[in-house]
């Protein structure tokens, strides 16, 4: 079966990105394809529906920000930001993506299957974020909660300032940011990042990670500190 | 913001169309850089130097003007003027000229200089200055472009990028320096001379500054990340290549695309999604502190 003759085709050449929004976020259902992005901004954000959407080519910024129940599929790659605020749903991008890939998300999976840049996972809140490459400096900046699972490597200051957000890397990391440490790799770890693998479609041993956390040993962690 | 664009061919394939891909790729950062725009173009290596010189006041006498520096360099000078900025080709000294330049003609700010290097730029929308110095119709090896958002300096033509300080070296800068007005005051002591209040003429002083003192453009790179404080992503336009450097945090934007026939770099994708052949093109972002460069002599 060719998908792409099922998909409804949404062509940036000949339609505003308004215009192409606008559809995307009206269908409470449906599968779309998005054709000639060019490193368009701002494609497929704020959707709240089920909806399928695959984006064929390269995503500027913010791909997918605030998505809700939408699943979105970036053949290229992505620009800063995508699946930022992320609610719920599933983002997946096949090459790489630019800096602070999954920022502040919720809910929902992010998938890169190549590398993420600096700062992947800022401030993350909930969601999962699953990289099949490597990720860049201060990746995991005070993530409150969630997971990130990094295939590659992590550059300089992974996890500085972190709360309760688990991050696994299975190759090395350049250096850990204040507080955070490394933790065991239990059971539940392993069964976590397995789940997550599968889920994220990529073949990897589970018991080749390492898992990171938080010490908490900063200033908001001591009760006297509390007021 | 700001949007900076680069372009360096791999081959001589497309050196006809230089002009018309850099003012496409400009053109996508038309949102970036709404201010103000200017480009620098590097064409055939010419036998003299030239200097292109932008007349800050409306009433340069361009002819007078090349007799004065001929008399005063003992050397052939001569004056091709287009709308606000000439090119002047001298057949002797181009750093003296330039120095000369400087000292005595407060009416004109000097551009660029080198053999190869053209740099112009205007106040406005980037599209009506690409068009006002015809970039469309240029060709060349490589080019550098900017789309200004001013944070740092007045919006006026000088103060747009690029800036050359030395030959054929020039620099387009996104981002803002916070030591600017330190270096400038070390590099004046050293014997550089500046002519605007802009922090990113003053990173183009300190790279060419090194150079003439013997480093290589990485080394001159690597000194940069030691020295300059503040936000950058540079592209470097020398004669024979162009280089990338983003400072350590990398907050400012930089994508690098490469074929068999080009090296690109942009703010964003969308300048390079204008290019031949880039559906087989290697995408990546250039790491922090990273010093990047293509060319002959990289």
């Amino acid at each position: 079966m060719n998908q792409r003759l099922t998909n409804t085709a949404l062509d940036l050449a000949a339609l505003s990105k308004r215009a192409v929004n606008a559809t995307l976020r009206a269908a409470e259902a449906g599968r779309f394809d998005v054709l000639n992005p060019n490193g368009a901004h701002n494609l497929a954000c704020g959707l709240e529906h089920p909806v399928e959407v695959t984006i064929r080519g390269h995503a500027g910024y913010y791909a997918a920000g605030m998505n809700q129940r939408a699943s979105v599929t970036v053949e290229g790659n992505a620009g800063t930001g995508v699946a930022e605020n992320m609610m719920s749903g599933t983002v997946r991008v096949a090459g790489g993506v630019s800096q602070s890939a999954g920022a502040t998300a919720h809910g929902g999976l992010l998938v890169v299957h190549g590398d993420a840049s600096a700062r992947c996972g800022i401030s993350l809140k909930g969601a999962e974020i699953v990289v099949g490459g490597s990720v860049g400096a201060m990746s995991g900046f005070m993530a409150q909660a969630g997971t990130m699972v990094v295939c590659g490597d992590a550059g300089e200051a992974l996890g500085d300032s972190i709360y309760e957000a688990r991050l696994y890397v299975r190759g090395s990391v350049k250096s850990l940011g204040a507080d955070c440490e490394e933790k065991e790799m239990d059971q539940a770890s392993l069964a976590e990042v397995a789940d997550l693998l599968a889920r994220a479609g990529i073949d990897a041993d589970p018991a080749t990670f390492r898992r990171y956390g938080s010490a908490r040993r900063l200033y908001n962690f001591h009760v006297d500190d509390a007021w | 913001m700001c949007g900076i664009v680069g372009l360096y061919f791999k081959n001589d394939g497309l050196a006809e169309d230089l002009g018309r891909l850099t003012a496409l790729m400009l053109h996508e950062m038309r949102g970036r850089g709404p201010d103000s725009a200017g480009f620098a173009v590097y064409g055939a290596r010419e036998a003299t130097a030239k200097l292109v010189l932008l007349d800050t006041t409306g009433a340069v006498d361009w002819a007078a003007l090349a007799a004065r520096l001929s008399a005063a360099l003992g050397a052939p000078a001569e004056a091709a003027p287009l709308h606000d900025h000439a090119v002047m080709r001298v057949d002797g000294d181009g750093v003296a000229a330039r120095r000369w330049l400087i000292e005595n003609a407060p009416e004109v700010t000097v551009l660029s200089l080198g053999q190869s290097i053209e740099v112009y730029k205007g106040v406005g929308d980037p599209d009506a200055v690409m068009e006002r110095f015809g970039l469309r119709a240029r060709t060349g090896t490589h080019a550098i472009g900017h789309t200004r958002m001013a944070t740092e300096s007045a919006v006026t033509t000088a103060g747009s990028h690029p800036f050359s300080t030395g030959a054929d070296t020039c620099l387009v800068h996104n981002g803002s320096l916070s030591n600017h007005n330190r270096l400038r005051r070390v590099l004046h002591a050293g014997g550089e001379r500046f002519q605007t209040e802009n922090d990113s003429e003053v990173a183009a002083g300190f790279l060419a500054s090194r150079m003439r003192e013997g480093d290589t453009l990485s080394a001159a790179l690597r000194a940069a990340l030691q020295t300059l404080d503040g936000f950058f992503t540079f592209a470097i336009g020398t004669a024979d290549g162009f280089a990338v450097l983003r400072d350590p945090i990398a907050c400012k934007p930089a994508v690098m695309a490469e074929t068999d026939d080009w090296v690109a770099m942009s703010s964003e994708f969308r300048s390079i999604a204008v290019l031949p052949g880039v559906e087989h093109a290697a995408i990546w972002e250039p790491a922090p502190a990273e010093p990047y460069s293509w060319g002959k002599a990289a």
